[in-house]
């Protein structure tokens, strides 16, 4: 039994403890906000916050993750993650939308660390993958809320 | 493609019906003489007789339902439709919501008389459709009001989500009055609003599909779930067309959650209660593959036997004006030049994926898909029914792109779901994507143009050679040998050319192939302004003056190249290290110039600044136009610079984003764009920002390094400053 606490709530897992933890959120507990993408950790469509910390769940093994706190898209309630979808919004952001719950992780957890980042620093932070290209819309958005 | 198969259409109100207290208008779509041919146009023609729809849904709180037939894949198109029908009715646009179609021949579009999802047109076909569906609506929601106040319906009008008088002294909610409107004989011509008075369209309206996104609710085919429902996983054929040899079951005895293997069309299949535990047995199961005659297949022996064309003499003419021979024999100087690029997939971030739920005498599909008919045509095939006994939900799409018109992966998932008699979850791996894709062709091009003394251009000619696109999917499409989708965007080339001849070898590949963004557009497009630029530099004129000179004629290409011109900063010093290129071309109806503005770092391209120019008409949503303009040129950027699929022993070599890099955040230019709307008829805006992306790009690389781009993609090259 692999214990771990999603969205605030407690979860107790009978499962393979190698299954990753995208899998787990998606087909164990109902959480399909976060995406399937690559399964290799290359595009960021499945990133989470595990502690805190943004995390490729589909390379992530739940049984790693046992006992920690893993935030998803469905539970970005903080402050900060409001600030980060509102700017979202505001810039228009997302086309297709699969990668962008992601990427909004990813944000969020770069805003949680570096409050005021530079063009560079979300270079570095936001290594996701976007086929519609809206990355000049993320950058914004990212300073927007920054700002906010 | 498409722009050969349009025809004029009429549109005309098939019945008025209360539903439910709402109002439900129904249209129907008179069909197209010719068949298109190919299983898409066969099961068109019977789905043509299941179902009902409608456009406009009128609930008794007032509240507006916009039901769209077009698949919502990033285009923004839920939002386009919306505007284009709440601005005609007269709706309080926080009132409307947008849904998705079932699958019926009221939503064909009315160019090609089926359903699907491309070409750049759901706006330019669907406008006029749309206007006069909520037009209908309104004048009939009109009638309603004045026949409760006992007034003449002249001078009664819609605004916000109410009629209201021509004194402003009543008025009723859409909600109070649909159920008597729908009662009302529908006006056979409806009067359309004066564009003076549209509230809507040509704003930059927040798209409706935009808050599910961000809050992670929005339902892609991915994340259908059914009750009952088990996941597969799919082993394809590594070379296509390979069936499946032995199959070795014990190999997986024992695995956690294993339910069946079975075999699906194109490969084998692992059905599991959990799509890990599906994945991992998939990859555990000893399975063979027969041998086939493409087990030697080459990228090397592809674009041989592409560049074979060259020197055959039994090409078809794709377009001829004038003597080009006999033009090149009188010319000064004379350019040759020899182009190509490379197969691509699409990568769409949403790998194939559906559910299906086969039936007694029933079959359910949920597929995220640009070709509803094409979906219910392999799901009745493979479930042995009829299309009328297929049910398709079109989710949102996580990418298109091309590759969801085809239902390869939807027979997958049905056949899966008959075999074990349960619902399934079929999702593909992102190897499972790239390595079985309907691939962009690879394409060559010879060029050669003659110019007079004064570097004017006597003759242009062009010899392309591709495998067809169309011919699985339209195959009527193709016309005295020629493939419109091969050559599109060599032909019909603005520039004054005295003389011109294009022709055409079509190409042979083992891969399918596929419709991917701007299609023939995007390596003509490249083909084209890559060679353009060489002939300017041969008429030692600088690029822009040069193109300039030939659209002298054309006022409107003019307006677009001046205006990327000036975005771009054309002619403006740069630093040392950077150059600018230009191109422009023509595509799905709208004009796109771009200047690129490049610098070459350790042997690599950095592209920092892209202007773009579009005439695409007129404008439903400015900013859907900027972010397909931005989209569009991310997407062909990434395949300029990096995008090629190669094949060994008839297999692809690529699998995942390591080897089939898209360009990321730290890599994306600016762009700015300039919307010009030059009038009707109305202009793509999802493919067109494409074609002219990679030859801007190269052209700049040319103005720093003074080598020359002819082959795609750039990154093989070794650069220099």
């Amino acid at each position: 039994m692999i214990s771990l606490t999603v969205n605030g709530t407690r979860q107790d897992l009978d499962i393979e403890p190698e299954t990753p933890l995208l899998w787990v959120l998606r087909d164990e507990i109902g959480l399909s906000g976060t995406k399937f993408g690559c399964g290799a950790g290359l595009c960021g469509a499945c990133t989470v916050h595990v502690d805190g910390v943004a995390t490729r769940a589909c390379i992530t093994p739940v049984e790693a993750v046992a006992g920690s706190e893993v935030t998803t898209i469905e539970g970005l309630s903080s402050d900060l993650g409001r600030k980060v979808q509102q700017a979202w919004l505001a810039q228009q952001v997302p086309q297709c939308g699969y990668c962008q719950p992601g990427m909004i992780m990813a944000a969020t957890a770069l805003l949680a660390e570096s409050p005021r980042p530079s063009d560079a620093d979300i270079d570095a932070a936001m290594t996701n993958l976007c086929r519609c290209g809206t990355y000049a819309r993320i950058r914004r958005a990212i300073h927007a809320a920054a700002e906010a | 493609m498409i722009d050969m198969m349009k025809t004029s259409r009429r549109s005309f109100l098939k019945s008025a019906t209360v539903v439910g207290g709402a109002l439900l208008l129904e249209f129907a779509l008179p069909t197209l003489g010719p068949a298109l041919g190919g299983p898409a146009g066969r099961a068109q023609a019977a789905a043509a007789t299941t179902g009902i729809n409608s456009f406009i849904r009128i609930e008794p709180d007032g509240a507006v339902t916009m039901t769209v037939g077009q698949a919502e894949m990033g285009q923004g198109v839920y939002s386009g439709f919306a505007q284009i029908l709440a601005d005609e009715l007269g709706a309080e646009w926080s009132r409307v919501s947008v849904v998705s179609a079932a699958p019926h021949p009221d939503h064909n579009n009315p160019w090609l008389d089926m359903q699907m999802t491309g070409g750049s047109m759901s706006i330019r076909a669907h406008y006029d459709v749309l206007r006069k569906a909520a037009a209908t609506a309104r004048e009939m929601l009109v009638h309603a009001a004045a026949e409760a106040w006992g007034i003449s319906p002249d001078g009664l009008s819609t605004e916000a989500g109410f009629v209201v008088d021509a004194a402003g002294d009543r008025r009723f909610g859409f909600g109070e009055i649909a159920a008597a409107a729908a009662r009302m004989a529908p006006p056979a011509e409806p009067r359309l609003k004066d564009p003076a008075d549209f509230t809507l369209i040509g704003r930059r309206i927040d798209r409706p599909d935009l808050p599910a996104k961000v809050e992670g609710r929005a339902v892609f085919g991915v994340d259908v779930t059914v009750p009952g429902m088990a996941y597969a996983a799919v082993r394809n054929a590594p070379v296509k067309g390979a069936a499946v040899g032995s199959v070795d079951r014990a190999s997986i005895d024992g695995m956690p959650g294993v339910i069946d293997v079975v075999e699906v069309p194109g490969g084998i299949a692992v059905v599991a209660d959990r799509w890990w535990r599906a994945k991992q047995a998939v990859d555990a199961l000893a399975v063979t593959f027969a041998e086939t005659p493409h087990d030697g297949a080459t990228t090397a022996a592809l674009m041989d036997s592409l560049r074979a064309a060259f020197e055959a003499s039994d090409a078809a003419l794709a377009e001829e004006d004038g003597d080009a021979e006999a033009a090149l024999a009188d010319a000064t100087t004379f350019v040759e030049a020899d182009y190509d690029a490379p197969l691509l997939a699409h990568a769409t971030m949403e790998p194939m994926n559906c559910t299906a739920s086969v039936g007694n005498g029933s079959c359910e599909v949920w597929a995220p898909n640009q070709s509803p008919v094409s979906v219910t045509a392999a799901a009745a095939e493979v479930a042995g029914l009829e299309p009328s006994q297929v049910t398709v939900h079109t989710t949102f799409l996580g990418g298109g792109f091309g590759r969801r018109f085809e239902p390869d992966f939807v027979a997958q998932a049905v056949a899966a779901s008959k075999a074990v008699g349960r619902p399934v979850k079929l999702i593909w791996t992102r190897e499972e994507d790239i390595q079985h894709d309907f691939y962009r062709p690879a394409a060559v091009a010879r060029f050669r143009a003659g110019l007079d003394a004064d570097g004017n251009i006597l003759a242009w000619t062009t010899r392309i050679s591709a495998p067809s696109v169309m011919q699985h999917v339209f195959p009527g499409a193709i016309e005295n040998g020629v493939d419109p989708s091969n050559v599109e965007g060599a032909v019909e080339l603005r520039y004054a050319f005295p003389a011109r001849r294009v022709d055409y070898v079509m190409g042979k590949t083992h891969l399918d192939i596929g419709f991917w963004r701007s299609v023939g557009h995007s390596h003509n497009g490249f083909f084209t302004e890559g060679f353009l630029d060489e002939v300017a530099a041969a008429a030692q004129a600088d690029p822009y003056q040069f193109r300039r000179r030939l659209l002298a004629h054309d006022a409107r290409a003019l307006k677009v190249l001046d205006a990327a011109a000036e975005k771009g900063d054309w002619g403006a010093p740069l630093p040392q290290g950077r150059g600018r290129g230009i191109a422009f071309h023509e595509s799905f109806g709208s004009l796109v110039a771009q200047v690129a503005e490049v610098s070459i770092e350790d042997g690599d391209v950095r592209v920092h600044r892209v202007a773009c120019a579009i005439d695409c008409g007129m404008a439903v949503n400015p900013d859907s136009i900027e972010a397909q303009m931005e989209s569009a040129i991310v997407y062909g950027l990434t395949a300029a610079l990096r995008g090629e699929i190669t094949l060994e022993e008839g297999k692809v070599q690529q699998s995942n984003f390591h080897d089939y890099e898209l360009l990321r955040m730290d890599e994306m230019p600016v762009v700015e764009t300039v919307i010009i709307e030059g009038g009707p008829p109305i202009g793509g805006i999802g493919e067109p920002g494409t074609p002219p992306i990679a030859a801007a790009v190269a052209n700049a690389i040319f103005a720093v390094t003074g080598t020359r781009i002819r082959s795609l993609p750039i990154r093989k090259q070794n650069l220099e400053v």
